[in-house]
């Protein structure tokens, strides 16, 4: 798309979409959000900027397959549950620490869990995009 | 004794990266670990000679009663000590056998697969893990048929193999969920002292059904008998160790195994006897026909598995015993004469027993090898053959009214087996020697020596029975029988009947193999009756299967997604219609809906629009854009009624549609209108009668009685327990987290596949 203002506008959007993306997965255990919204907003960010700049320009913006975050998420998600083994638990058991980090929060099992899903779900959706991109 | 059983699974799954060394200097370690095995388990006999058994369990599926529970006792030595001791000698005749093979280091891998399993298979004592080790033999036996993968028959052997001992380990599988039902337990101790409930259960009839097609198809009796000399295209050490010491035995295991549990009443008899006799006649007089040396062996195996499986129908004491003689000296000797059938092909190129002859004068201890195994097959003494017979004969002659057509039926099956043993095992080496063998040499004795050490144990056997007497045959029987046993094998019986019937035998025997000459026309005579065969009739369901499978599948998946969608829809809503129409009263109780507020009204009316817009748009950017709206408009809805997260995950979801509509738009021709009027007059229809099911469906559901139990669970505890204040988030990565797994797992598949499918595509147009 030829339009100078989508153009610029997405420069400014993806690093800002992407944050939001993070927030809203962070923010998933206590308020509306999660890893899979936040995947989805992640990838629309992406979307929209090879809307605006060309699918060859996101891609060398991202220097890897979207692909790889699929089995980098699954495997988060999957030692995440692995963990309790570890001390005896059953698989995946929720596991925290005590005390809350600034700006995170809560971090525990469950967390990583989330973000698994995050990474999975854009490398879903990035790949299907792409790939029918450039398909046609 | 769990790695003694799985250690060819862990070398199996080795083998990958030893591809190297296996296929070159180190072939020759291979061999080692069945003959490790093979000591280890002949450790063992002492202990299973005093009549004690061995029991190990560990856990593995505790929730629902599948252990690695293994029991030891005599039968399963038997078959244990056959596995690893045949397997040994089988390892070593490969090492020359496919010396340079391109795929020799696959081959070991199937081959120790193969081992293993088969040694789980006859050390399970939980039913399950047994039918889990039984398909697993059936796979690896699968992949040594299709062994030379690129000729096209073997591919269907093994094909037709695998459907055939498939379809048996399917029934066998529900047999023993059956039988596990019944009894209340996997294990099979523990179900032994269930055995009269078992018996007098109304579901016994079923229980031993599918057990006998399990056990029928495994072990290759009429009418399930054709796959065997198919399986034939396997090399030579496959089809010696698999399709005749070993696997092929796993259904009279399974049949001897179940004998203490299920078997002496009369339908279990009446049954074994009848398939039993039944194949090894039919199989007996098909052997001496052909005229492949492999043909011929294989149909003589298929005999003998009927004997066997007529023994057990038998189940006299005397027919037990017979039977657990007749496994070990059939073992031997049919694997010998394999052996030697492979040395014989290796060495002069041809099976075919009209064309060979005075191959002794080239190869002298093969000969020897192969006469010891003919007249142990013809059960002269002083073989072990011989003890096998006479046990038979002594088993029919005493079986009440019916004895003289089941003796008249041995010995007719044995005459013939006779002949074809001396047709395989006596006449390639017997006469002179034609012009065009006289290049023919000893192979490397890696091929040759097991098969004369496999040839002279069955004289030894038969020489000293005490051997084996004690040790080995009494334990397998009081597995088979759970008694001990009152009688001794022994050499030398006396002047009786029997001998009588055993000098018949042989001299009936040998004056067939004088009188018949095989050739061609002897052989086309019996194709001629091939369309009878049952193997034809199963080719010809199977070709209607197909037919019936392609015009099914042509019907309903024509690849149109229009058409998948109607049929989706319209069975649907037959369904629910005629449900609702059938039994629901409805009731939709308007005082209990929420009273409508202007912003509904407002969002309703942008959806219906949109809906307008949607049908009727002649452009498609527009009609994907209103579908767009509708999908916000329902993001609003979910809002209004607090599910943010739900109304975010849409939304996020109908813009991903939307691009992706936006993307495929580009390519398409020009908008054009294909469907008639009318067609899209039905599609309209359809479509509203859906919708307005799925409303009514709706409202239906809220004037039923809500159960809050579970939401009130999630809402409760979700703090407490998971440390989350967003139930939903909480249910997704915690409480339900299972799910969400094996969701994304999904995911990834399917963009695999979005992925694979449009690039492989791509690259074979490219490639044009």
């Amino acid at each position: 798309m030829k339009s100078i203002i989508f153009k610029s506008a997405s420069t400014y959007l993806l690093p800002l979409l992407v944050l939001f993306s993070v927030f809203i997965l962070l923010r998933g255990h206590y308020l509306p959000g999660g890893g899979f919204v936040g995947g989805l907003i992640a990838s629309i960010a992406f979307v929209i900027h090879s809307f605006a700049n060309g699918l060859e320009t996101t891609k060398s913006l991202i220097k890897f397959h979207p692909g790889f975050l699929m089995p980098i998420g699954l495997s988060i998600a999957l030692l995440s549950g692995m963990v309790p083994l570890l001390i005896g638990e059953s698989f995946m058991t929720g596991l925290w620490f005590d005390e809350p980090l600034p700006v995170i929060g809560m971090i525990g099992t469950a967390l990583f869990f989330d973000t698994g899903v995050y990474l999975v779900v854009i490398g879903v959706t990035l790949t299907i995009i792409f790939t029918i991109s450039e398909t046609i | 004794m769990i790695l003694a059983i799985l250690s060819g699974f862990i070398i199996a799954a080795m083998i990958p990266f030893l591809s190297k060394l296996v296929k070159g200097k180190g072939a020759i370690l291979m061999p080692f670990l069945p003959l490790l095995l093979f000591v280890y388990f002949l450790g063992y006999l002492p202990q299973i000679s005093n009549g004690d058994t061995v029991d190990l369990i560990y856990q593995w599926v505790p929730s629902i009663g599948i252990n690695l529970a293994f029991h030891l006792d005599g039968l399963s030595l038997l078959f244990a000590l056959m596995i690893t001791g045949i397997g040994a000698l089988v390892f070593f005749y490969t090492v020359s056998y496919l010396k340079g093979h391109v795929y020799l280091d696959r081959f070991y891998g199937y081959l120790s697969m193969f081992m293993a399993s088969m040694l789980g298979l006859v050390l399970s004592d939980n039913i399950i893990t047994l039918f889990i080790f039984w398909e697993l033999t059936s796979i690896s036996s699968f992949f040594l048929i299709g062994f030379n993968n690129e000729d096209p028959k073997s591919r269907k052997s093994a094909l037709l193999a695998l459907s055939i001992t498939g379809m048996g380990g399917l029934f066998l599988l529900v047999g023993m969920i059956l039988l596990g039902a019944v009894g209340g337990s996997y294990s099979f101790q523990e179900l032994l002292s269930q055995r009269s409930l078992i018996l007098e259960h109304s579901s016994y009839g079923w229980i031993i059904g599918l057990l006998f097609l399990g056990a029928f198809t495994k072990s290759a009796q009429f009418p399930f008998h054709f796959w065997l000399p198919g399986a034939m295209k396997a090399p030579t050490p496959v089809s010696t160790y698999l399709h005749s010491a070993t696997m092929v035995k796993a259904g009279i295991y399974l049949l001897a195994r179940f004998t203490p549990l299920l078997g002496s009443t009369p339908w279990w008899n009446t049954t074994l006897i009848i398939v039993g006799a039944v194949t090894m006649v039919y199989a007996a007089l098909h052997s001496v026909l052909r005229i492949d040396m492999k043909g011929i062996l294989a149909y003589s195996t298929i005999a003998a598995l009927g004997i066997l499986v007529f023994l057990i129908g038998l189940g006299t004491e005397e027919a037990l015993l017979a039977a657990s003689v007749f496994i070990l000296v059939h073992a031997l000797y049919k694997a010998t004469l394999f052996l030697v059938t492979g040395i014989v092909d290796h060495e002069t190129g041809t099976r075919d027993v009209t064309a060979l002859g005075g191959l002794r004068k080239v190869m002298m201890p093969v000969a020897i090898a192969a006469g010891l195994a003919a007249l142990a097959n013809a059960g002269t003494p002083p073989f072990l053959g011989f003890i096998g017979k006479d046990l038979i004969y002594e088993a029919t002659l005493h079986f009440g009214d019916w004895a003289y057509v089941l003796t008249t039926a041995a010995i007719l099956t044995n005459i013939c087996l006779l002949c074809a043993g001396l047709l395989a095992g006596f006449k390639p080496f017997a006469g002179s020697l034609p012009a065009r063998f006289e290049k023919a040499h000893l192979p490397h004795p890696t091929m040759w020596v097991p098969p004369l050490i496999l040839a002279g144990l069955g004289l030894l056997f038969g020489l000293f029975p005490g051997l084996i007497d004690q040790t080995l045959i009494q334990p397998v029987y009081s597995s088979m029988s759970g008694n001990a046993v009152q009688q001794h094998i022994q050499l030398w019986h006396g002047f009786n009947l029997i001998l009588g019937l055993s000098v018949l035998t042989l001299t009936l025997g040998v004056v067939l193999y004088l009188q018949l000459k095989p050739s061609e026309r002897l052989f086309g005579t019996t194709l001629k009756f091939e369309w009878l065969s049952p193997q034809s009739i199963a080719a010809l369901l199977g070709r209607l299967f197909t037919k019936f499978a392609g015009l099914w599948t042509g019907f309903f998946q024509n690849g149109y997604l229009r058409n998948y969608v109607i049929t989706i829809l319209a069975f649907l809503t037959i369904l629910l219609g005629l449900r609702l129409y059938q039994g629901v009263s409805l009731v939709i109780d308007a005082s209990k809906l929420t009273e409508l507020t202007i912003y509904e009204v407002i969002v309703v009316i942008i959806m219906f629009v949109s809906i307008i817009f949607t049908v009727f748009s002649r452009s498609r950017l527009v009609a994907v854009a209103s579908l767009g709206v509708i999908g916000y408009s329902i993001c609003l809805i979910f809002l209004f009624y607090s599910a943010p997260d739900l109304a975010m995950t849409q939304f996020s979801i109908d813009t991903l549609t939307v691009i992706l509509f936006v993307l495929v738009i580009y390519n398409l021709p020009r908008y054009n209108t294909f469907s008639s009027k009318s067609i899209r007059l039905r599609d309209g229809v359809l479509s509203i009668f859906f919708g307005t099911l799925i409303a009514v469906l709706t409202l239906e559901v809220l004037s039923e009685p809500l159960n809050r139990e579970t939401s009130i669970f999630y809402a409760e505890s979700s703090y407490l327990l998971a440390k989350g204040k967003n139930v939903v988030n909480v249910i997704l990565v915690d409480f339900r987290g299972f799910d969400t797994m094996v969701e994304i797992t999904v995911l990834v598949i399917a963009a695999i596949g979005v992925f694979s499918l449009l690039k492989l595509r791509l690259k074979s147009i490219e490639k044009e």
